[in-house]
Formats: C-alpha cells, sequence, structure tokens
C-alpha cells in the first residue's frame, strides 16, 4: 500500500531538491544606533542539488549551519534570500495552503527521540497526527497505514497502544521514522538520527534508514557529525564552514581525495581504531575555534586556524571552484587541476 | 609493576522505591598503574559513570552504596577511609572531568576562582598564587589569553574552551589519577582532537593514570593502552587495546567493534549492512534470573548460558573474558 510515488509529482529531472544561494540571516538587537543591525550568517550562499533516491551528507563545525540549511529547506527557518526547488517547483515563497501541500513531501527526523514526540500521546497516534494534518484519505486508510508503518519500522502492532516513555531510544527513533514516513513524503531531512543513540541500536537505525530508501526510492538530506556515519549513508557530501560549503563531492573522492585544509583537518581528527589511519604522517591539527558569525574576517573563513595560510587568504575570499567532475573546493591553494595545498600533497 | 589503583569486586547497590534493591556495579575488578590510560566502554547505563563515582567516594547515599569490594590508591584502602581523608584525596590525588562540563561548572564564579577554589582549598594557596595559579593552567590546556580569560564567567566560553577549562581544574592539583567521563561528546572532532592531544601531553609531563569511559572505540585505540569492557554492571572483556581490537572474543565486543561504521581512508563503492547487535539492555529485573547478562541478545547463547553466570577466564596472555564460549569443556 505505500507504493513508490502515489502522490508525489513525477517530473522528468534527475534532482530532487535543486538549492540555489541559500541565505539566512538572523538579526540581532542593534546596539549602536548608527550602525547597521548586527546579523547572525548561519547560511551564507549554500547551493547544491539533490539527485532522486540518494543521500545527500552536511557535514562540518558545530555552528556552521547544517541545521539552519535543512530547516530552511523545510520551510521551517526564515529564508533571506536563494531559490530551494523540491520537484522542480520554487517553495522559497510559498505560504498558505500551496505550502500545506508541499509539505507532505517532506519530513524531518530529529537527534533528540526523548524530545521530538509529544509524551501524551500514544505512539499510534504520533505516527497518525501528519495523515489527520495532512487529511489523507478516510478513518480506515489512515489505520492501515499507521499498522503498516508500524510494521516497517520493525515495531509491533500493539506498540501502537504505549506512551513514548515505554520505548527504549531506539524504538523511540522508529516511531520519529514511522512518523517521517506517514505522508509517504519524497525527502526526509535526517538530522543526527542517531547521535542520541548507543552504537548497538545505531546500526539497527541506520540500517533501517537505508532499507526504506531502496524500497521506496527515498532521499535524504543526512546531518551527522560522526564522519563514519556519513561515509556510509551518504552518495555525495557537502563539507560547511561558518555557514557556506567549502567543498563538495560524491562519497569516493571526498573521503579518498579530501582537497581542503580543513577536510582533512576535520578527517584526520577522527580518532581511528584502524592503526593504519591512526599512524598517518599526514594527519593535519587546527588550533582554536572558528571565529564569530557575526563578524566575518575577510579573506578565507577557514584562515585563522588553517596550517596553511597565506597573506592572500587572509584578505580575499576565494571562490567555490569546480576542480574535477563533481567535485568543487574553496579554497586558493589548491589548483584549478585539483592539486591539493603543497604541504598536504607531500 | 605494581598497581597504583585497584579495584577489586566492587559492587554498588541502589534502593528502589519499590523496596527492591538493585545492583548496578558487579563485582568488578581491574587495575592502573602510573601513565597508563585504561578505557572504559559499553552501552548507556552499564555502570561506567557509577564506576567512576565509586572510586571518588560520590555514589549516592542513601539511596546508593557501595555494598563490597575494595577500591585501594597505592596500597591505602579508601572505602575505609574517614569522610574527611576521602575529600583530601578527592581533590589532591584523584580527580574528575565530570561528563557534562556546563552542570559541573558554577555560573556563577569566574572560572579563575573556580581553579583557585581547588587549589586554595588542598595546597593552602594564597589567594593570590592561586590567581596565579590558575592563569598558568589556563595556559598549559592552550586557551589563548588567559590573563583575560581567568576573569570570565563559564557562558563566555565556547564549548571546547569550557572542557578545556575542566581539565585545568581537574589537574590543578596534579592527581596521581584523572578520571575522564566522556570528556568531549559534547565537542567537535577537531576541537576533541585538541583535547586527547592535550591530555596525552600533560600525562606525559606529570605520568598521572587516567580512566577514560567512552563509547566510541576508536576514541579508546587513540587514547588507550588497555580497554575494560563492561555489559550491564559486569566486566565482561579485558585486554590491551590492540588485542581487543584485532582478537575480541566475547560476543558482545565484537558486537560493538563490527556494527559501528568506521571511517576508511579509501571507501569502497560496495556498502555492507552493518552488523546489528539485537534487542536492548536487559532491565535490572530480567537480570535477576542468573545467566549471562548477554544471553538474551547473544547470537551464539547455548543452554548454559541462560542458566549459569559465566566465570571470567584468561582467554589469551593478558586477555580476560566472561563468556562460555571461552570456556573449555570439561
Ligand atoms: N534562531 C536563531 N537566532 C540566532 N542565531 C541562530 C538561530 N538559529 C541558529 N543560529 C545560529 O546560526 C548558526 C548556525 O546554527 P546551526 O544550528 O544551523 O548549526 P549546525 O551546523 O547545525 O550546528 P550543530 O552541529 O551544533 O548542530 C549558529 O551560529 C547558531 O548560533
Ligand atoms: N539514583 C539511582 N537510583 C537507581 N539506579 C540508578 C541511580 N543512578 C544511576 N542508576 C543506575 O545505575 C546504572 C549505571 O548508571 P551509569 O550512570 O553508571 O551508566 P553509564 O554507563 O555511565 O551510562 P551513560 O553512557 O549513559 O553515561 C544505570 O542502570 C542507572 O539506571
Ligand atoms: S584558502 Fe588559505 S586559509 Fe583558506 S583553506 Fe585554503 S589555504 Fe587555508
Ligand atoms: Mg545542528
Ligand atoms: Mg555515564
Amino acid at each position: 500500500m505505500l507504493d513508490a510515488c502515489d502522490g508525489a509529482v513525477m517530473t522528468d529531472t534527475e534532482n530532487l531538491l535543486e538549492v540555489r544561494d541559500l541565505k539566512v540571516h538572523f538579526p540581532l538587537p542593534k546596539t549602536n544606533p548608527f550602525a547597521s543591525a548586527p546579523k547572525v550568517h548561519a547560511v551564507d550562499g549554500v547551493s547544491f542539488d539533490t539527485k532522486r533516491g540518494t543521500t545527500f551528507g552536511l557535514v562540518g563545525e558545530s555552528g556552521s549551519g547544517k541545521t539552519t540549511t535543512a530547516l530552511a529547506i523545510m520551510r521551517l527557518a526564515p529564508i533571506t534570500d536563494g531559490s530551494i526547488r523540491l520537484n522542480g517547483e520554487e517553495i522559497c515563497l510559498l505560504a498558505g495552503e500551496p505550502l500545506r501541500q508541499q509539505r507532505r513531501h517532506m519530513q524531518i527526523i530529529f537527534q533528540d527521540p526523548y524530545s521530538s514526540l509529544n509524551p501524551r500521546l500514544r505512539a499510534g497516534e504520533i505516527v497518525r497526527a501528519p495523515l489527520d494534518q495532512l487529511d489523507v484519505g478516510d478513518e480506515k486508510i489512515r489505520d492501515d497505514r499507521v499498522a503498516e508503518l508500524f510494521r516497517l519500522v520493525g515495531l509491533r502492532p500493539e506498540q501502537q497502544a504505549l506512551f513514548p516513555h515505554q520505548f527504549s531510544g531506539g524504538q523511540r527513533q522508529r516511531v520519529g521514522i514511522a512518523r517521517a514516513l506517514a505522508t509517504q513524503p519524497d525527502l526526509i531531512v535526517c538530522d543526527e538520527p542517531v547521535s542520541a543513540l548507543d552504537v548497538a541500536i545505531q546500526a539497527q537505525i541506520l540500517n533501517l534508514l537505508r532499507r526504506l530508501q531502496e524500497e521506496f526510492g527515498l532521499t535524504y538530506l543526512f546531518i551527522s557529525h560522526d564522519l563514519g556515519v556519513v561515509q556510509h549513508m551518504c552518495d555525495d557530501i557537502a563539507v560547511m564552514y561558518l555557514g557556506q560549503v567549502i567543498e563538495h563531492a560524491d562519497r569516493l573522492s571526498l573521503f579518498g581525495r579530501p582537497l581542503h585544509p580543513y577536510t582533512n583537518a576535520l578527517l584526520s581528527a577522527v580518532p581511528s581504531a584502524d592503526p593504519a589511519l591512526r599512524d598517518r604522517a599526514d594527519r593535519i591539527r587546527v588550533s582554536g575555534d572558528p571565529p564569530s558569525p557575526i563578524d566575518l574576517p575577510p579573506g578565507c573563513r577557514f584562515a585563522s586556524r588553517c596550517p596553511f595560510a597565506e597573506d592572500r587568504c587572509r584578505a580575499e575570499e576565494p571562490r567555490l571552484r569546480l576542480i574535477a567532475e563533481g567535485h568543487q573546493v574553496r579554497c586558493h591553494l589548491v589548483t584549478d587541476d585539483g592539486s591539493p595545498p603543497p604541504h598536504l600533497a607531500a | 609493576m605494581t598497581a597504583l589503583l585497584e579495584v577489586n569486586g566492587l559492587s554498588v547497590e541502589f534502593d528502589l522505591k519499590d523496596g527492591t534493591v538493585s545492583r548496578v556495579i558487579n563485582d568488578l575488578n581491574f587495575s592502573l598503574t602510573a601513565g597508563q590510560t585504561l578505557g572504559i566502554v559499553g552501552e548507556s547505563g552499564c555502570g561506567k559513570s557509577m564506576t567512576a563515582l565509586a572510586i571518588m567516594g560520590l555514589v549516592p547515599m542513601p539511596p546508593g552504596r557501595v555494598a563490597d569490594g575494595v577500591i585501594a590508591l597505592a596500597g591505602e584502602d579508601l572505602l575505609g577511609a574517614s569522610e574527611s581523608r576521602r575529600r583530601e584525596v578527592r581533590g589532591n590525588d584523584v580527580s574528575m572531568i565530570f561528563q557534562e562540563p556546563m552542570t559541573s561548572l558554577n555560573p556563577v564564579y569566574t572560572i579563575g576562582d573556580q581553579i583557585g577554589e581547588t587549589v586554595r582549598l588542598h595546597q593552602g594557596l594564597s589567594r593570590r598564587d592561586a590567581r596565579e595559579r590558575a592563569v598558568d593552567m589556563l595556559r598549559a590546556v592552550s586557551i589563548p589569553a588567559p590573563e583575560k580569560r581567568v576573569d570570565e564567567y563559564p557562558h563566555q566560553l565556547s564549548g571546547g574552551m569550557r572542557q578545556r577549562v575542566m581539565i585545568a581544574m581537574a589537574l590543578a592539583c596534579q592527581p596521581q589519577v584523572l578520571i575522564a567521563d566522556e570528556p568531549t561528546t559534547a565537542l567537535d572532532v577537531t576541537v576533541q582532537a585538541q583535547i586527547f592531544d592535550l591530555l596525552k601531553e600533560l600525562q606525559e609531563q606529570t605520568s598521572s593514570a587516567i580512566i577514560l569511559i567512552t563509547h566510541d572505540m576508536g576514541a579508546i585505540a587513540e587514547m588507550a593502552q588497555r580497554v575494560v569492557v563492561m555489559y550491564a554492571g559486569r566486566k565482561v572483556e579485558e585486554a590491551l587495546v590492540d588485542e581487543m581490537l584485532t582478537n575480541p572474543k566475547h560476543p558482545y565486543t565484537r558486537g560493538l567493534i563490527a556494527c559501528v561504521p568506521h571511517l576508511e581512508a579509501k571507501p569502497s563503492e560496495e556498502r555492507k549492512v552493518l552488523t546489528e547487535i539485537p534487542g536492548v539492555v536487559p532491565s535490572v529485573a530480567e537480570l535477576g534470573r542468573g545467566g549471562c547478562p548477554f544471553a538474551p541478545r547473544c547470537a551464539e547463547a547455548m543452554d548454559r548460558c541462560h542458566d549459569e553466570m559465566p566465570p571470567e577466564i584468561i582467554a589469551a596472555h593478558d586477555h580476560k573474558v566472561a563468556c562460555w564460549m571461552h570456556v573449555m569443556a570439561p
């Protein structure tokens, strides 16, 4: 009954999602009446495409704008500028009923399975709520859909009657996934979906997400700070730093041949159980914290922590350049033919 | 080498509201030598933090109590010591970095006051010397402009800096044993790497022993020489880290290593389905039945596993495991 594309608008474009120059700036209270109001540049010109049925990963430092990007796409954060096309339709400016109709195509799974479920509702009612909100089918159809969803995520039918606190963390996340699947969305945003779970339970949820993707051709926007998880789940990955994408590539290129110094620092920082990775000579370390997203530095936003930064880096902002098929990078020292900064190439 | 810290037969119990007693740590043994790092891993609720609290003498009492066992520091029995002696040990010899930095830093005092307080209390320094010591400690944990930062309040610092302040506080008295309970869970990996480097560096200088509590086998591999795997309040396996990673014996440890998608330097096109450990950790009530605590989730479980607690045996050189699979048939 949950067959592939009931309700979805099929277009011939390969891309489910196209984001162009997305900006989300949060204004702060004015401190000086003569200056313009300061603002947080949470998302500052982000562009990417996501192919139907694939998983697009967003990684990067805490505060780099991953969640805000995802919320803007869900139309849950105020959009300052830019364009977002879902199924070929521009959704940035939608409001009212058309927005409500678009919402059924996008759902979100939150990090915290404890606070994201209403404690006073039974699990069955929680999963059913989006169907009620969007007036999907009649009572009988909704009942059947809920039963089917419970089966899909590996919960037993009688568990519909339980309240969230009667579930374990992993089971609660299953309820959250069932709720996200209820409206048969095309796009599911997974914001740190397994970070709050024990490693043993993480594997169950990651396998479930992949199985559901295969079965229903789902497209995921996947956010995680765990690079092992990202490498396992994502087909294309954008690395964010201070509101911008600093590197963007497919899975094999990004992990096999990372070019940006920050991406290299990020990958070097992952503690590894594999001695070969741990003792690699080219591990690089960064010091300090990222600069404030309110007063952005001139030049490259990573320059204050970059071990390779030159004068030019501190003066001139690097552009995001395409240096190989599907591989974009924002760094002055990466050459046009895709050689990493000289110090890294060694 | 003689042990600096010895934990022997440790059991911790809690009185529950329904009148029953829950044994959250059961017959735990391990020891630690100076300059060494011991990792403790296991699922949420398996008793990692409680083990740390027991060593610190901070098990909430009541409803909790150390029901049995010995904890000895350099030969001195801590469980039998007076409360004032324990307080002394806590400040000077054994200190702890807690799981949540925000709850353990006091928001109304400057960080200088908080670090200074520790050394004033325990080493009798004057106010002025204490402040100087605080600045030195902040410098030691690479906080930029320590003379300025020392007068700031916790909320003025980033998460990574707060964690470094916690470490500065824990190290201010140069403890012999430092317990770090998930010291980096809330931090970015780049900052985590800085903190780990810092801990290693400080350990080299002072040759303190470290107990690192984490759920990340990668962090263990990076930091520790020896590792204890806990499940439901018990130690199920103990070995040197490299041995544990290459040759895990307990089905739970094997699952714990296999269920994680480890980062690979050269990933391949193919992506395997991750190994799952089915089910969830049993509740304490379910554990009362005897038998191996992991049996309900174990793919290898035999009849005996459900009825009888497996003894800890030596499975290889310096490698202990509590699992019937590894007990020789008589
Ligand atoms: N409503 C808001 N008002 C003001 N600033 C905000 C708001 N929401 C987010 N920010 C700021 O925007 C920036 C990006 O935040 P965001 O939550 O998107 O980061 P993130 O990459 O998801 O980080 P994390 O990994 O910690 O989840 C941060 O500096 C954050 O403090
Ligand atoms: N006050 C209490 N009363 C009863 N049981 C308690 C109490 N405090 C802790 N426990 C129990 O003790 C057990 C061990 O808890 P502990 O905090 O040591 O787990 P942990 O391994 O540190 O978990 P985590 O990885 O989540 O930090 C848990 O099952 C917990 O429910
Ligand atoms: S542009 Fe310069 S500062 Fe920025 S990442 Fe590249 S080398 Fe580092
Ligand atoms: Mg976020
Ligand atoms: Mg704990």
